[in-house]
C-alpha cells in the first residue's frame, strides 16, 4: 500500500492528482483514522462477517433497485405488466429483478444473522447501547422497507398482504379506521396506495436507512468493536497506546472479508440463478397473478422474514392485543441493552441461565418463523402461543436470569485466538 | 418439423355427447392423480415447439399469452420468424405482436361464466404438475349437463369444456366409499363415509391412446412452463459461469488472506 508521501515522491501524474485532493479534501485523514490506523480485534470469527454482508446487500439493493425504477410504472393498471416487461422484454431485466427479490431475502438473513451475534457476543452491551440501537431503527426501516417493496408487483398476495397488515392499525380504538383511510389514501388498498408505497419504497426510506447505517458505522468507530471474547482491547496496549490484541483494519479484515464476500456470493448466485423462487420462499406462487380484490389467496402468508411476528398476531385471538404484541415483539429488542444485567459479554464465559435462555429463545424464533407460515388452526395455534411466550419470557425475564443470578466464569485479560 | 393439425373440430359435440354418462363429483384428497407429475424438460427444443403447435391449435381460441412475443418464441424455439408466421400465427398479427386470443373478453364472459384466464404465468402460479393433472383428468358429469357437461377432478367446477376430448376420448371417475375414523372434540371416534376417487372408466377412445396423449399433453405444459419464464435457459447457463468465476475468485482472496495475515500471532 503506497501511502501519500511515497507515491508522492514517485512523482506521476496519479501522485500529483491525490495530492492535489488531500490538499482540499481528508481523504488521508480518513484513510487513517478509518481503515489505517483502526484498531479491530485480531479474533474476529464467522459472526462478524455479516455486519460487511450488510452493506454489499445494501449497495447491492440500491444499485439494482435505480435500474428497476427506470423500467418500473407505479400504477393498478401497468405495475404488474411493468414487472413482467423487465422479465421478458428489458435486456438483463430478469437478472435486476432477481438480484433485487433475492436481495430482500437475503438482507434479512444477514442481518438475523448479525443481530444474532450481539446475543452470543454481548455486543449490544456498554458502551455500544447506540450501535445496538441505531441497528435496530435499521432493521425497523428495513422492514417497513420490505413491506412497501412487496406490495410494488402488484401481485395477488402483494394485495392481500398490504390489505392485513394496513388493517391492523384499525384495531387502535377511536382512531383506527381514519387512521387506516389515512394511510391508505382510499377506502381500499389501491393505486393512491401503491403510489405512496412506491415514493416511500424508492425515496424515503433509502434515505432513512442510509442516514442510519452511517450513525451505525459512526458509533461502532468511536467506541471499537466487540469481539468474541467480549473484553476490551483497548485495555491491553503497547507503549504507542496501540492495542495489542488489535490489527489495522486494513489491510488485514479487507482482506479477509473480501473472502467472506466471495463465500456470500457463491451462495447468493446459487439462489438468483438455480432458485430464484426459493420453493415459494422467496416469491411466492399467487403473486404470478395479478391483484384482484375479488380473489383471496387460500391463506395470506407473509414473507419469510415477517412469519415469526406474523404467528404472535395470529397466537392471540382480539385483534388490538395480537397487533400490539406484534409491535412489542419488536420493540422489545431495542431495551436489550438495559434488560441484560449481566456484565460479562461473551457468551464463552456467562452463566447456565443465559445459554439455556438464548437456546430457547433461538428454538422459539425459528418455530413461530415456521408456525407463521402454516394455517392458524388447531396444533398450530396452540404451538404459536407456547413459543410466543417463551419469546417474551426471553426478554422480561432477562433481569432475572442475569445479573446475580447467572454463575459466569472469569474472563480473561487477552483474546485466546485469532482469526 | 411442424406438422400442424389444424382441426378444432368436433369439441363442442363430443361435449354434448356427454350426457349418458354416470355422475361424479371431485374426488377426495390424497388420490392418485395427484401424484401424476409433467416430468416436462424445458431443455428439449422439440417438445417445445409441439407445445407451441398445441396451444396455437387448442388453446389460443380462447386463452392469450399476452406477456409473449411470436418473435420471442420463434428465438427461444430454434425457429425462424417467417416459420413461426406461417405454422403458428392463425390471426394476422405482426411477429413482435404478443399471443392474443381473438375471442372478445365480453362473448367469453357470456358463453362460460367468466373470461379464460391469460396463461403467461399459469404455470408459475400453479406449477407444472397442476396443469398435467387438470388437463389429464376431465371427465363426464351429468350433473353439469346445462353447462359443459364435464367436471374436473383438480379444478372441481370448472368453467372450462373438455377441449381436448376428441384426442383424450371421454372417461368417467369410478369413485369409492371409504370409512374414515377420526377423534372427535369430545374424544369418541367419529366415523365418516367419503367418496375418494378410484379409477377413470373410458366410455369413448379418443384419436390418440393414453400415451399418446400423455406425452401431447406434457408438451403442452413443457411449453407453458417456458412461456411462464423464458428466460429460465439463460438463467441457468449464466449460473454456472458466475458462480465459476466466483469460486476462482474467492480462491484467490482466500490466498490473498492467508499471504497478509502470516504476521498475525
Amino acid at each position: 500500500m503506497a501511502d501519500a508521501s511515497s507515491t508522492a515522491a514517485a512523482g506521476g501524474r496519479r501522485g500529483r492528482l491525490y495530492d492535489w485532493l488531500c490538499q482540499r479534501f481528508p481523504i488521508e485523514a480518513f484513510m487513517r483514522s478509518q481503515l489505517l490506523e483502526y484498531y479491530a480485534p485480531k479474533n474476529f470469527n464467522f459472526w462478524y462477517y455479516f455486519g460487511v454482508l450488510a452493506l454489499v446487500v445494501l449497495v447491492l439493493q440500491i444499485v439494482t433497485g435505480i435500474f428497476l425504477t427506470m423500467n418500473y410504472k407505479p400504477s393498478e393498471a401497468e405495475a404488474f405488466g411493468s414487472v413482467e416487461y423487465i422479465m421478458r422484454d428489458v435486456s438483463w431485466g430478469w437478472l435486476l429483478r432477481y438480484l433485487h427479490s433475492t436481495g430482500a431475502s437475503a438482507f434479512f438473513i444477514v442481518i438475523y444473522l448479525h443481530m444474532y451475534r450481539a446475543l452470543l457476543y454481548g455486543s449490544h452491551k456498554a458502551p455500544r447501547e447506540l450501535i445496538w440501537i441505531f441497528g435496530m431503527l435499521i432493521y425497523a426501516a428495513l422492514m417497513a422497507e420490505a413491506f412497501f417493496g412487496y406490495v410494488l408487483p402488484w401481485g395477488n398476495m402483494s394485495y392481500w398482504g398490504a390489505q392485513v397488515i394496513v388493517s391492523l392499525f384499525g384495531a387502535i380504538p377511536g382512531i383506527g379506521e381514519p387512521l387506516v383511510e389515512w394511510i391508505r389514501g382510499d377506502y381500499s388498498i389501491s393505486d393512491i396506495t401503491l403510489n405512496r408505497f412506491f415514493a416511500l419504497h424508492v425515496v424515503a426510506l433509502p434515505l432513512v436507512l442510509l442516514l442510519l447505517v452511517v450513525a451505525h458505522l459512526v458509533a461502532l468507530r468511536e467506541v471499537g468493536s466487540n469481539n468474541p471474547d467480549g473484553i476490551e482491547i483497548k485495555k491491553v496496549t503497547d507503549r504507542n497506546g496501540k492495542p495489542l490484541d488489535g490489527i489495522p483494519f486494513h489491510p488485514y479484515y479487507t482482506y479477509k472479508d473480501l473472502v467472506g464476500v466471495g463465500i456470500f456470493l457463491i451462495l447468493f448466485a446459487m439462489v438468483v440463478f438455480f432458485a430464484p423462487t426459493f420453493g415459494g420462499l422467496f416469491i411466492e406462487p399467487p403473486n404470478f397473478e395479478p391483484a384482484n380484490p375479488l380473489n383471496t389467496p387460500e391463506h395470506i402468508a407473509p414473507v419469510w422474514y415477517f412469519t415469526p411476528y406474523y404467528a404472535i398476531l395470529r397466537a392471540v385471538p382480539d385483534k388490538l392485543t395480537g397487533a400490539l404484541l406484534m409491535g412489542a415483539a419488536v420493540l422489545v429488542f431495542f431495551f436489550l441493552p438495559w434488560l441484560d444485567r449481566t456484565r460479562v459479554r461473551s457468551i464463552r464465559y456467562r452463566g447456565l441461565s443465559y445459554k439455556i435462555a438464548l437456546a430457547l429463545f433461538t428454538v422459539s424464533f425459528v418455530a413461530l418463523g415456521w408456525l407463521g407460515l402454516q394455517p392458524a388452526e388447531g396444533l398450530y395455534v396452540l404451538l404459536a402461543r407456547i413459543f410466543s411466550v417463551i419469546y417474551f419470557l426471553f426478554f422480561l425475564a432477562m433481569p432475572f436470569y442475569t445479573g446475580r443470578f447467572e454463575k459466569t466464569k472469569p474472563v480473561p485479560e487477552r483474546v485466546t485466538s485469532h482469526a | 418439423m411442424l406438422k400442424l393439425n389444424l382441426t378444432r373440430t368436433a369439441l363442442l359435440l363430443a361435449l354434448t355427447l356427454a350426457t349418458g354418462a354416470a355422475s361424479a363429483s371431485a374426488g377426495g384428497g390424497g388420490a392418485v392423480w395427484e401424484t401424476w407429475t409433467a416430468d416436462n424438460d424445458l431443455r428439449s427444443t422439440a417438445s417445445l415447439q409441439r407445445g407451441a403447435r398445441n396451444f396455437m391449435n387448442y388453446c389460443l381460441g380462447c386463452h392469450s399469452l399476452q406477456y409473449m412475443r411470436y418473435n420471442r418464441i420463434a428465438q427461444d424455439l430454434a425457429m425462424t420468424e417467417e416459420q413461426v408466421q406461417a405454422n403458428l400465427m392463425f390471426t394476422g398479427q405482426r411477429p413482435f405482436d404478443p399471443v392474443l386470443s381473438a375471442m372478445p373478453h365480453a362473448d367469453a364472459e357470456t358463453w362460460f361464466g367468466r373470461p379464460p384466464p391469460d396463461l403467461s404465468l399459469i404455470a408459475r402460479s400453479r406449477g407444472p404438475d397442476y396443469l398435467f393433472q387438470f388437463l389429464k383428468t376431465f371427465h363426464v358429469d351429468e350433473s353439469r349437463v346445462a353447462t359443459t357437461g364435464v367436471n374436473n377432478l383438480a379444478l372441481d367446477g370448472t368453467a372450462m369444456p373438455h377441449v381436448l376430448a376428441d384426442l383424450q376420448g371421454l372417461q368417467k371417475a369410478v369413485f369409492h366409499v371409504e370409512r374414515r375414523t377420526e377423534k372427535g372434540q369430545d374424544g369418541k371416534e367419529v366415523v365418516t363415509q367419503v367418496k375418494v376417487f378410484d379409477h377413470f372408466e373410458q366410455l369413448r377412445p379418443g384419436k390418440l391412446s393414453p400415451a399418446e396423449y400423455d406425452e401431447f399433453v406434457r408438451d403442452t405444459v413443457n411449453f407453458l412452463d417456458y412461456v411462464g419464464e423464458p428466460t429460465r435457459r439463460q438463467r441457468e447457463d449464466l449460473g454456472i459461469w458466475v458462480i465459476g468465476f466466483l469460486l476462482v475468485f474467492t480462491g484467490f482472496a482466500y490466498a490473498l488472506k492467508l499471504e497478509i495475515w502470516k504476521d498475525v500471532r
